[in-house]
């Protein structure tokens, strides 16, 4: 049996090695384009390695770090205004009798059910009757719509997982209902909350196609001056760029299921 | 105590049974017209409040977003002014080569994007070996939140015909410098697809595969069904809708990816984004970019429209 056992990490292990390679490969590679001073054919590593480029990238005339705290801000920004949207109309959705419950959830999911390029398009048409294009505004206004599809399902999700005894035991003691919704609902479904307000803000960080139309070429978010310094064959740059985008996603990726417990999971888009 | 309040919950408005104080409250609010004070806030009538909890979130996606998308759908039929299929006549003749190959690469990816989330997901599930499932766990998901943007410069730079990956494969003997080419044409965008979009769809289904009763699963492996039989006759037609909702979501996703078709293969064969921003950026030709969006409309309501009626047959019930 111990033997049967050890023989089954052959395939095993080829398999999950082979799945390592296709997911680490191409991250090893930008970790590896972010310190190659010199990298060209037939070299399988870098001839050179070094920082200078980042010296570049965070130098104070560079415009990295204005690109990051126009991304941050913007990002915060998104993140407040969704969230306010979203904590209203997901207790609702999760606890009130609505009518039309599912059409209002299909309504919001709307900008995930279409392809956002063509209105990404008109968006930048009608913003710049109203001076919104190339405004830190007009982008966040498009980020609320991209993200707000999350923070309501997911905000639905989190307070329909709450123990609806819990609030009743809150009401029957006499605590108001605003009061059992500070007091009691809003706390325990506070771990879900935080994960669509990371969830959000990540969306907004990332976001390259709504920017590119509303907010090219005054806005410049890390996104869009990692494609320009991509599509100008400077890999060292476009690759430092995409490495400061991916910490935080990443680490979203390993505390995500301390927010998102599965009975939340399990209930998003019910 | 807890019935009471249920009830006032469920016939707060409109109810056929006697008044109860909270409704009778509720009706003198209305008629006051005093909705939104706080002295009357608990007595109004539970549909309106919960309408004026969900408005603000609506407005949004009606103004920023249903808005222009009719007007991305008009502008498609307008060519200086007036009504006219001229748009369309274009696109087709420019991009109809496009149009199968953008349905083509997302097609292809949605069933790779499946297959590799059941394999995962099944895996997580029914595996027998803990220390292999929790290797699994931590090693899928790590694109899973990796912007597009980012996924394009890495495979950009990986895929290459002088590439990392085609280095190491030369390396190792497995080919020769010769035969090494480049992977930066529709199989490169196949590749982001699913290397990006396969975790979010095994975690959804995986959430799902493990929120199952286990009791059947049990039953089958007792009566000797080997894990494959288990996975595709009892745990997949539970967790259908799911894998459903994942799939949609990412042929959705796919239409609307812009940065990975610009950065992998911006040259024809490509996907119709990119001919979208080309039309916009060069021509400043909305009409025809309109046009282009709607048919990438068309296909993806096809899809949608799957999932409407799956939907709407689960509510029904």
């Amino acid at each position: 049996m111990n033997a049967y056992l050890e023989w089954k990490w052959i395939p095993r292990g080829i398999a999950l090695g082979i799945l390592a390679f296709v997911i680490f490969g191409p991250l090893v590679n930008l970790l590896l384009w972010t310190v190659a001073e010199r990298w060209y054919f037939p070299h399988v590593l870098p001839l050179k390695y070094g920082f200078s480029f980042w010296a570049n990238v965070f130098s104070p005339r560079g415009n990295a770090m204005s690109s990051l705290g126009t991304s941050v801000f913007i990002a915060v920004l998104t993140v407040i205004l969704s969230l306010g949207l979203a904590i209203p109309a997901g207790y609702a959705l999760a606890r009130l009798r609505l009518p039309f419950r599912g059409l209002i959830l299909l309504a919001l999911l709307i900008p995930q059910a279409f392809p956002n390029l063509p209105v990404y398009v008109n968006i930048a048409r009608i913003f710049y009757q109203y001076g919104l294009n190339g405004t830190i505004l007009g982008v966040v206004l498009v980020h609320v719509t991209h993200g707000l599809v999350y923070a309501v399902w997911i905000a639905t999700a989190a307070f329909s997982a709450v123990d609806r005894e819990l609030e009743e035991a809150a009401r029957s003691m006499g605590a108001s209902a605003l009061r059992g919704f500070r007091d009691v609902t809003l706390p325990i479904a506070a771990p879900g909350l935080l994960a669509s307000a990371i969830f959000v803000f990540l969306e907004s960080l990332d976001e390259f196609t709504g920017t590119y139309f509303v907010g090219a070429p005054d806005v410049t978010t890390l996104p869009l001056l990692l494609y320009t310094a991509g599509s100008g064959g400077n890999y060292q740059i476009a690759s430092i760029t995409a490495l400061i985008l991916l910490v935080p996603s990443i680490t979203f990726m390993f505390v995500v299921e301390r927010f998102l417990r599965s009975d939340v999971l399990s209930k998003v888009g019910h | 105590m807890s019935a009471k309040s249920e009830t006032e919950v469920t016939h707060g408005w409109g109810s056929k049974k006697l008044p109860q104080p909270d409704t009778a409250g509720a009706f003198r609010a209305k008629h006051a017209g005093g909705l939104a004070e706080g002295g009357c806030r608990f007595a109004m009538p539970v549909h309106l409040l919960g309408f004026l909890l969900v408005a603000p979130a609506l407005a949004i996606v009606v103004l920023l977003f249903v808005v222009p998308l009719i007007s991305s759908i008009t502008g498609a039929f307008e060519v200086g002014g007036t009504v006219s299929l001229g748009n369309f006549t274009k696109a087709f003749e420019l991009y109809s080569g496009d149009m199968l190959f953008t349905l083509a690469i997302v097609l292809l990816s949605s069933a790779l994007i499946g297959l590799f989330s059941i394999m995962i997901g099944g895996y997580l599930t029914l595996g027998s070996n803990p220390r292999a499932v929790a290797i699994l766990r931590w090693i899928y998901r790590w694109p899973l939140f990796i912007p597009f943007i980012v996924v394009g410069q890495i495979l950009r730079t990986f895929l290459a015909k002088n590439g990392l990956m085609n280095n190491i494969f030369i390396e190792l003997g497995l080919m020769t410098p010769l035969s090494a080419m480049s992977f930066l044409d529709w199989r490169g965008i196949v590749i982001a697809f699913v290397w990006k979009q396969t975790p979010f769809v095994a975690l959804l289904l995986s959430g799902a595969m493990a929120s199952i009763d286990r009791s059947t699963i049990e039953a089958a492996r007792n009566l000797g069904a080997n894990r494959l039989r288990i996975l595709i006759e009892i745990v997949l037609p539970q967790v259908r809708t799911t894998l459903l909702v994942g799939l949609i979501l990412s042929f959705v996703t796919m239409m609307s990816v812009l940065s990975v078709p610009l950065m992998i293969n911006a040259q024809s064969p490509t996907m119709i984004t990119a001919n979208m921003a080309f039309r916009i950026n060069a021509y400043r030709d909305y009409g025809v970019a309109n046009a282009l969006g709607l048919i990438s409309l068309l296909m993806t309501s096809a899809v949608a429209w799957v999932y409407l009626r799956q939907t709407m047959r689960e509510h029904s019930r």
